[in-house]
């Protein structure tokens, strides 16, 4: 199991609330968890990353284990501690006012 | 009884109007997607109950959300628009070449007979259509493909194709783009070119140059779509032949710089614009809001004052911020950066707001229910 906290706006968008748990198990790439929220959410398609270009986008930051792991390329694998359910992986959206 | 739905985009969500046929009395709903800057909704002709509007932010980007049931409930459909092709660039600011990167959709431009097939005009600068309500979208690519398209160069606000006009009766379609200009297809989307003979633009090396006008607006009148009003990023112009060749009406405007234009729905010689001060200086003239009507098609316009503020009223009127509904007599909206939306229920001689503290406003449409 994975377990992702997305900012507010996308837990909106889901229509849930609080952590999201995903039925995954094994070695995971952050590609492959985006492709799973995208399908368990629809809604969420595009959102996490550009559907033309595939980039996170830049505003967005994934952080898990107390690192940033932003800059991992899509095809890195999750931490251990993310893939069996341990720690979860939180999705936060630069800080701006207005 | 008829009643009127206005559909509000806002910088921080969208919110819904709704009055009967008196228009004297507004019920308001919202915020629909607080928090989001919705640039544009429009309901389709065919099914009032359809409509789209376009969702973004910096963070998330695009969403495009359709409603089946008037605004009471939504769904997300698609937000992917892959752009036909690769390799296109235009200019960037410094003059260098750009690639075309999808930014967001501007305008939602519903077909009049099919509540599925709606258009979208985007930044950077392309049109799409979706015939199946919004799920998958398809570049018309014949418009970048005309042969200017590495010209273009973005205004300040991004290059973005803001206006969709569809002929009623046959093929044809006109498109603006900021600060190419506008465009005209006469087969359905497949080919396209400019139509900017008569422009003047001075901030231009070329003054009269094909490509390069900033065009805020166009708006027609259903019954008469061979004859379009402009508002240029200065310069009211109009056209008698479909846009082949414009001429300037700004006649006694105060300012001949705005955003809006839009046509009486019954006088199709009977339009609107907001005049702001300058390209420099984005509010009113002498920080009274007032409306401007000329009965004539042009050159001779009337302030129109009664109920607008007469003084420190600093605000804007952006490009999609003013509609009709197509009561008798004819309904006009606008809403402004303020945050407020003016009604007049008489063809503009007397305005009120109907709602004063919304987030700045991006976009009015009205729709007229049976």
């Amino acid at each position: 199991m994975i377990r992702v906290v997305l900012p507010y706006h996308l837990r909106t968008l889901a229509r849930v609330e609080g952590e999201v748990q995903l039925e995954l198990s094994g070695p995971l790439t952050f590609g492959e968890l985006i492709d799973a929220l995208e399908r368990r959410y629809p809604a969420l398609r595009g959102t996490l990353r550009d559907p033309s270009t595939r980039r996170r986008r830049p505003f967005l930051r994934f952080f898990a284990c107390g690192e940033d792991l932003s800059h991992q390329p899509l095809e890195a694998l999750l931490p251990e501690a993310v893939s069996c359910g341990a720690e979860p992986i939180l999705v936060v959206g630069a800080v701006a006012g207005g | 009884m008829s009643s009127v739905r206005l559909l509000v985009g806002t910088r921080k969500g969208a919110f819904i109007l709704t009055a009967d046929g008196s228009r004297r009395d507004w019920e308001i709903s919202g915020p629909h997607f607080g928090g989001w800057e919705i640039y544009h909704l429009k309901g389709s002709p065919a099914d009032p109950s359809r409509i789209y509007a376009s969702r973004w932010n910096a963070w998330f980007g695009q969403i495009v959300q359709r409603s089946d049931d008037g605004g009471v409930s939504w769904r997300a459909v698609g937000n992917e628009f892959a752009y036909d092709g690769e390799g296109a660039t235009h200019q960037w600011y410094d003059g260098t070449p750009h690639p075309f990167e999808f930014k967001r959709v501007w305008h939602f431009e519903p077909s009049a007979s099919d509540p599925d097939t709606v258009y979208a005009g985007v930044e950077d600068a392309a049109l799409f259509r979706s015939i199946d309500g919004g799920l998958t979208w398809q570049e018309l690519a014949g418009l970048r493909r005309q042969g200017s398209s590495a010209q273009w160069q973005p205004g300040a606000g991004g290059l973005c194709l803001h206006t969709i006009l569809l002929d009623p009766r046959q093929d044809r379609i006109w498109a603006a783009i900021s600060a190419a200009g506008a465009f005209r297809s006469d087969d359905g989307g497949g080919n396209w070119r400019p139509i900017n003979r008569g422009l003047r633009s001075d901030y231009l090396p070329a003054p009269e140059a094909e490509i390069g006008h900033c065009v805020h607006r166009i708006a027609a009148h259903p019954a008469r779509p061979q004859t379009l009003y402009m508002q240029k990023h200065w310069d009211v112009m109009r056209s008698d032949d479909a846009g082949q060749t414009w001429y300037e009406i700004s006649g006694n405007l105060p300012s001949d710089f705005g955003f809006v234009i839009e046509v009486h729905a019954h006088e199709p010689e009977t339009i609107y614009v907001v005049p702001i001060k300058s390209d420099s200086e984005h509010y009113p003239p002498d920080g009274a809001l007032r409306v401007w009507r000329s009965r004539r098609g042009g050159h001779d316009w009337e302030p129109l004052s009664s109920g607008l503020p007469q003084s420190n009223c600093w605000v804007n009127v952006l490009r999609e911020a003013m509609a009709v509904d197509s009561l008798d007599p004819c309904g006009v909206y606008f809403g402004t950066t303020g945050g407020q939306v003016y009604a007049s229920s008489d063809s503009g001689d007397h305005w009120e707001a109907i709602v004063r503290d919304l987030p700045p406003v991006l976009s009015v449409e009205a729709q007229t229910l049976p």
